[in-house]
């Protein structure tokens, strides 16, 4: 019988490491509505590997891909909801940015993607630095902490170009956070300007960028790159950038585009890897979990994907799967709405989310690949999104320190 | 040892013992941020109603006018009879769109449309009549209750006039629309000059007296109070233990865009969230649990991923693949017909098995 106590005394199941005999001291027992959906699929396949994820322990590749296989949705919410209440509790946090999405044309042409375009090509664009400037000013009455200025491979633009309009926004805006230039922008500027990676961090640091952002990451299998994004940095290129990066004290995220030609095997491999990066330098902030876009791309031109993308219980699950797989090293799950649209977004703040991203005025990329949502998000609707979750808002920094809590009901603005 | 409990358990063990359950309870199950602890209790219950096989049908919404004297304020299909846009069908394009319909292979045709005081009864009947006639494989699921009081109205008889002659000439079973918030402090906010809660349940009873079987539907995120939702919920169920006429539940929430409702409440954000969706669908299951079978999802204002992720929810049919539909559209939701293979896709992604029903949730196909 369901959630009926009589028979099975859950209330004082506390979760104890298999073969240890002994309550674990470590963390506090598990929420009573946790305990009660372990009891209703006390049965479950993936039970063991769940009591085992919420005991603290690290959860190796196998343990993944069950998570993976499994269709219960429930218990797999259910664990990344504890994991993240343990590790981030009640709060969820969103910054107020503006996207700036400086140029579409590309050299990389990568199969899933819908934004770039080839020199002259109708509706090829290079934003101007008067362009990019007057985007800023357009929106400097927003409140706006972070600009996160993400473009493509542009075949011409010397390095000095990306230094210069870093310097340049941040001699007017020296407040702005500014989160610029994914790790495979990174390696593409080392490429075209014959500097190493270290050295265009370094200039780009002084120029006063603030943060990497994490796109870019894709799927770090290397096979699969060679299908999606052969001109693309590699995985493992993908992970010494951004190492580098940390180790020169710059904070970073990493994503994982998930829902196109790659296997379950392929996306907890990511996380793995992630994991082990992060042992190594910390710099990772917050993890953000892609559902892929197909409207457009080469992928679904040449039949490799339908036109859907990931369902609704895939992104639930791929986020809950990322907050278990990454427990204790990556505290920040961030669910981007611009990809998996606001409700879900909403809903997945019960699966391991903790974090909404932001305002992200102007997204262009997701919007060439059929995304269909909204351009911007007020605060007062990221609020009010996150209230009706149950939860309580709070706006942070790029770098997650906590600007302002919105504890009270009126206090919406 | 003492219990710890979360907030709801006591309300869904009370659910599972088939105890009767107060508005209390039902606010209490509204009020809960264990979204998961709903979602697996309202899971359990659908499990154990109607197993795991989750249903759809293949159907096409007509509307024949969009002229309505009753201009609710969260409606942004009607017109003025003297509007640009203003339209009316006559028999032969409905017919039309019929054949489109069954050519797709639909089994159902839910006709609804505004109340246009220029339409008579006999307008309804041959439409009736000769789809019935032309195409006798196809469920006719004509006329929400509004509708049908309106003809009464406007006929000079009685509800159960218009149904007998309705059900005569081929009416096959009425969709449960117009019943938006069954409450009339809602109902005189936000559609004064539509029925009460009073005169759309005695249209049901009436029609579910005359053995003809409806649908019940809820539209939420109109201004109402959590009590009201459950109230709604109840008085359905009500009815239902009387007269076992309702084959299922579909609740939705209010679609802002080009309303009048969105316009007086502009710095409001009108759109209620996925969770509050899930919630919905969850505490429906729960409340109904052992009066309403079927509670079905609405993809097309929530969008296909989470109308999915609402078969987790207590939700057991997916709609239909709404080979035309209007009213949403209109209020800005981006609808796309979403043919049986796809249908069949998304339910399988879920872990569950599909099948093809028809409009009294008779399996067709399996999948």
């Amino acid at each position: 019988m369901i959630i009926s106590m009589g028979t099975v005394s859950f209330h004082n199941l506390y979760i104890s490491l298999p073969g240890s005999g002994k309550s674990m001291v470590n963390y506090s027992p598990a929420s009573p509505s946790l305990k009660s959906i372990l009891n209703e699929y006390r049965d479950d396949d993936i039970i063991d590997i769940v009591r085992r994820a919420i005991s603290g322990e690290e959860l190796d590749r196998r343990d993944g891909i069950a998570l993976f296989k499994s269709d219960n949705l429930f218990l797999i919410g259910a664990t990344a909801n504890e994991l993240r209440r343990r590790s981030v509790g009640d709060t969820v946090t969103f910054v107020i940015n503006r996207h700036i999405n400086y140029t579409n044309v590309c050299v990389s042409k990568c199969a899933f993607c819908a934004y770039y375009r080839e020199e002259g090509q109708p509706g090829a664009y290079t934003m101007s630095m008067s362009e990019i400037m007057k985007r800023i000013d357009d929106s400097s009455d927003l409140g706006i902490t972070e600009l996160h200025i993400v473009g493509s491979h542009h075949p011409d633009m010397p390095f000095e170009f990306y230094e210069d309009m870093i310097r340049e926004i941040k001699s007017k805006y020296p407040d702005i956070h500014i989160q610029g230039f994914t790790a495979a922008e990174i390696r593409y500027f080392s490429d075209i300007s014959g500097l190493s990676v270290r050295e265009v961090i370094e200039r780009l640091i002084k120029a006063g960028l603030g943060s990497i952002p994490g796109g870019g990451a894709e799927i770090f299998n290397e096979d699969l790159r060679k299908r999606i994004c052969p001109n693309k940095v590699s995985g493992r290129g993908w992970i010494e950038v951004m190492q580098e990066a940390h180790r020169l004290g710059l904070k970073s995220n990493a994503t994982m585009l998930f829902g196109h030609i790659e296997t379950y095997e392929d996306r907890v491999d990511h996380l793995i890897r992630l994991r082990e990066a992060q042992k190594e330098t910390g710099g990772f902030q917050a993890f953000i979990p892609l559902p892929f876009h197909p409207k457009n791309t080469a992928l679904l031109r040449d039949g490799l994907v339908d036109e859907d993308g990931p369902t609704g219980v895939d992104v639930l699950k791929t986020i809950a799967i990322s907050r278990i797989m990454l427990n204790g090293y990556i505290d920040n799950i961030r669910a981007f709405w611009i990809m998996t649209g606001k409700k879900l977004a909403q809903i997945s703040l019960h699966y391991g989310a903790n974090d909404l991203d932001g305002t992200v005025i102007e997204e262009r990329i997701t919007h060439a690949a059929g995304g269909d949502t909204e351009e911007y998000l007020p605060v007062s609707s990221i609020v009010r999104m996150i209230r009706e979750a149950g939860r309580t808002p709070a706006m942070r920094t790029t770098t997650h320190e906590i600007l302002k809590v919105y504890d009270y009901v009126n206090s919406c603005d | 040892m003492t219990s710890i409990r979360s907030d709801i358990d006591q309300v869904v063990e009370k659910a599972v013992l088939k105890e009767p359950l107060t508005v209390e309870d039902g606010k209490a199950l509204f009020e809960t941020s264990n979204l998961l602890t709903l979602g697996m209790a309202a899971d359990r219950l659908r499990k154990d109603a109607c197993g795991d096989t989750v249903t759809f049908v293949i159907d096409r919404n007509i509307n024949y006018t969009n002229i309505c004297t009753s201009g609710c304020k969260f409606c942004a299909f009607y017109r003025k009879r003297n509007a640009a846009d203003a339209y009316v069908l006559s028999v032969d394009e409905i017919l039309e769109k019929i054949k489109e319909a069954v050519e797709l292979g639909a089994t159902q045709i839910l006709l609804q449309g505004g109340l246009n005081p220029d339409l008579h009864l006999e307008y309804y009947e041959e439409i009736l009549r000769k789809a019935r006639e032309k195409f006798p494989g196809v469920q006719r699921h004509f006329f929400s209750p509004s509708e049908i009081h309106f003809m009464a109205d406007v006929s000079g008889n009685s509800v159960k006039e218009v149904l007998a002659r309705l059900k005569d000439a081929g009416l096959s079973s009425i969709p449960g629309g117009g019943a938006e918030i069954l409450d009339d402090r809602v109902r005189k906010e936000v559609s004064p000059n539509k029925i009460g809660w009073r005169a759309w349940k005695d249209v049901m009873v009436t029609a579910h007296r005359m053995g003809i079987p409806t649908t019940a539907t809820m539209v939420y995120g109109l201004l109402e109070t959590i009590e009201e939702r459950v109230r709604h919920i109840m008085r359905i169920r009500e009815i239902q233990d009387e007269t076992h006429g309702f084959t299922a539940f579909i609740p939705w929430s209010f679609q802002a865009g080009n309303t009048r409702l969105a316009e007086e409440f502009a710095e409001r954000d009108m759109d209620p969230g996925g969770v509050d969706y899930l919630k919905m669908v969850a505490v429906s299951r729960i409340l109904l649990d052992g009066a309403i079978n079927n509670i079905q999802v609405s993809w097309v204002t929530q969008g296909v991923n989470v109308a999915q992720v609402a078969l987790s929810y207590g939700a057991n049919d997916f709609g239909g693949t709404m080979i035309e539909e209007n009213v949403v559209k209109a209020a800005g939701a981006k609808i796309q017909y979403l043919p049986p293979e796809k249908i069949v896709r998304i339910i399988k992604a879920a872990g569950r098995p599909a099948a093809r029903r028809d409009t009294l949730y008779r399996v067709i196909e399996e999948y």
